[in-house]
């Protein structure tokens, strides 16, 4: 357990050591910047609220959050440095979560470094502050289980690029899963349960139901579960390679 | 001490390491040889945990190796093929993240750096980034690692791969300082390395043990006393085709 530390900070640090950091973050900031006041006509819809920002942030971490993840491990098998870190004292679980946690924790810096928006409409009007931070939290816990996918998919490859565009997939079906477009392939012939199932999975209601304000615990626990799923399946994944 | 009893791995059809045992004590240090594709590095990646063997077991200072990984992993100092690392961050940086999933800290940690730092001789290098080191430097990145926690058990794949004459002399010297009380595999395909440092010679071939003796004794082997010609006769006659 206290190896989490160790393995968490090196790799946070790591997004920092190459201009990574940088650029996400620069993106990050300028696409959500983009997408809310012009795409989404912040000031015209002359409501001080932030329901158009957070509208976007799922469209955006279909193609950012792989970006971020896509190195977690594709990168560690590709240069070697995966047989130092699995001959190292450290329970697979903990690099596991320490991976992961470095990843939603520089996902969450970017989060948080969108707070002039924030400023902006408290200094325009008198939005729902509640709501915000709810939404917030939402967004975060989205990342995390976009995250999670993503590290699990980079578990499987050494191919950085095979991983961002696996990665990407997958995230977009979870994200769209209660749209017509995945639904129907499964309406014709499935039985109801299994459609509904499915379409339970869908990022897009989980996170829509918090950003109305409500965080409810069964949104908190998808999402964590998620998280959960995805985590368990990326140490299956590097436990299996070792058997080769 | 290490306990190997009939290792064995396999790669789809071919057979890496087949029904290997040896056993290593403390104060020895062993030459691990043969030639390219014998099985060298599949066995050291079976010891330290990296792959899991298909039957046999490998037991490191009493640990067993799959069913007690960690505790086994704790006793021994590794460096891998390659010597890989985190190519961005500088040895200080790794060194210090090696100390802490090491669980050293504070004086301790300070204290095993500089013993590995002056072993390694890595002084003049501390500050720049691994990526940017020379081939030896990296060589040296890697052994400080390996050796950081005073591990009663070492195993180095290829340890002076890539040193010029004067870096093999010093890392020599520094293996052979540790020997007196450590358990110690290295891997190589210099045989004057084996006649210089090693007190217990082991050839493998085709996954199996072919010879298990002083190094003076197998080179005594052949009519013209020389190690070499007795690598060659015991490795070439089976593998003739492939060889050339």
């Amino acid at each position: 357990m206290s190896t989490l530390g160790p393995v968490f900070k090196r790799e946070f640090k790591s997004y920092f050591a190459t201009p990574l950091a940088f650029v996400f973050i620069v993106i990050f900031l300028f696409a959500m910047g983009a997408f809310t006041f012009y795409l989404g006509h912040f000031y015209d819809n002359g409501v001080a609220d932030l329901t158009v920002f957070f509208g976007y942030h799922p469209w955006l971490y279909l193609f950012l959050v792989p970006a971020l993840a896509m190195r977690l491990w594709a990168e560690e098998r590709r240069s070697g440095s995966m047989e130092l870190l699995l001959t190292l004292p450290v329970p697979l679980w903990v690099t596991v979560a320490g991976k992961f946690l470095a990843a939603w924790a520089f996902a969450g810096l970017a989060l948080l470094l969108t707070f002039p928006i924030w400023i902006t409409v408290n200094y325009l009007g008198n939005p729902d502050n509640g709501v915000i931070l709810a939404s917030y939290i939402g967004s975060f816990l989205m990342a995390g289980a976009y995250l999670s996918i993503g590290a699990c998919v980079s578990a499987a490859t050494s191919n950085q690029v095979i991983a961002f565009i696996v990665s990407v997939v997958v995230c977009f079906l979870f994200t769209i899963s209660g749209a017509p477009l995945v639904l129907d392939a499964f309406r014709g012939w499935a039985p109801l349960p299994l459609v509904e199932a499915i379409s339970s999975f869908s990022f897009l209601s989980h996170f829509a139901a918090i950003t109305g304000g409500v965080i409810d615990l069964r949104d908190v626990i998808f999402f964590f579960s998620l998280i959960g799923l995805f985590l368990t399946a990326n140490m299956l994944i590097v436990d299996l390679r070792k058997s080769g | 001490m290490i306990e190997i009893q009939n290792l064995t791995k396999r790669f789809g059809p071919v057979t890496a390491v087949a029904n290997l045992s040896l056993r290593v004590k403390p104060g020895e240090v062993l030459g691990f040889l043969g030639p390219n594709g014998a099985g060298k590095s599949t066995t050291m990646k079976m010891v330290t945990g990296y792959l899991a063997p298909d039957e046999g077991m490998a037991r490191i200072c009493g640990h067993d190796i799959v069913a007690d990984t960690i505790a086994a992993q704790r006793t021994m100092g590794y460096l891998p093929e390659g010597a890989p690392a985190y190519g961005e961050m500088t040895p200080r940086q790794f060194l210090h993240f090696i100390a802490g999933v090491r669980q050293l800290s504070g004086a301790a940690a300070k204290a095993a750096t500089e013993r590995a730092v002056a072993g390694a001789e890595l002084g003049s290098v501390m500050d720049q980034p691994i990526d940017t080191l020379s081939k030896g430097f990296r060589r040296r990145v890697g052994l400080a690692q390996a050796i950081l926690h005073d591990p009663e058990v070492l195993i180095l794949d290829e340890p002076t791969d890539g040193l010029d004459p004067n870096q093999k002399h010093a890392v020599r010297g520094l293996i052979r300082g540790m020997a007196k009380d450590k358990t110690i595999v290295i891997s190589t395909h210099l045989l004057e390395e084996v006649e210089a440092i090693c007190t217990r010679a082991v050839i493998i071939d085709q996954g199996r043990v072919v010879a298990d003796e002083t190094p003076r004794a197998l080179a005594a082997r052949s009519a013209t006393g020389r190690l070499d010609d007795v690598f060659r006769q015991l490795t070439t006659r089976d593998t003739a085709g492939a060889v050339v």
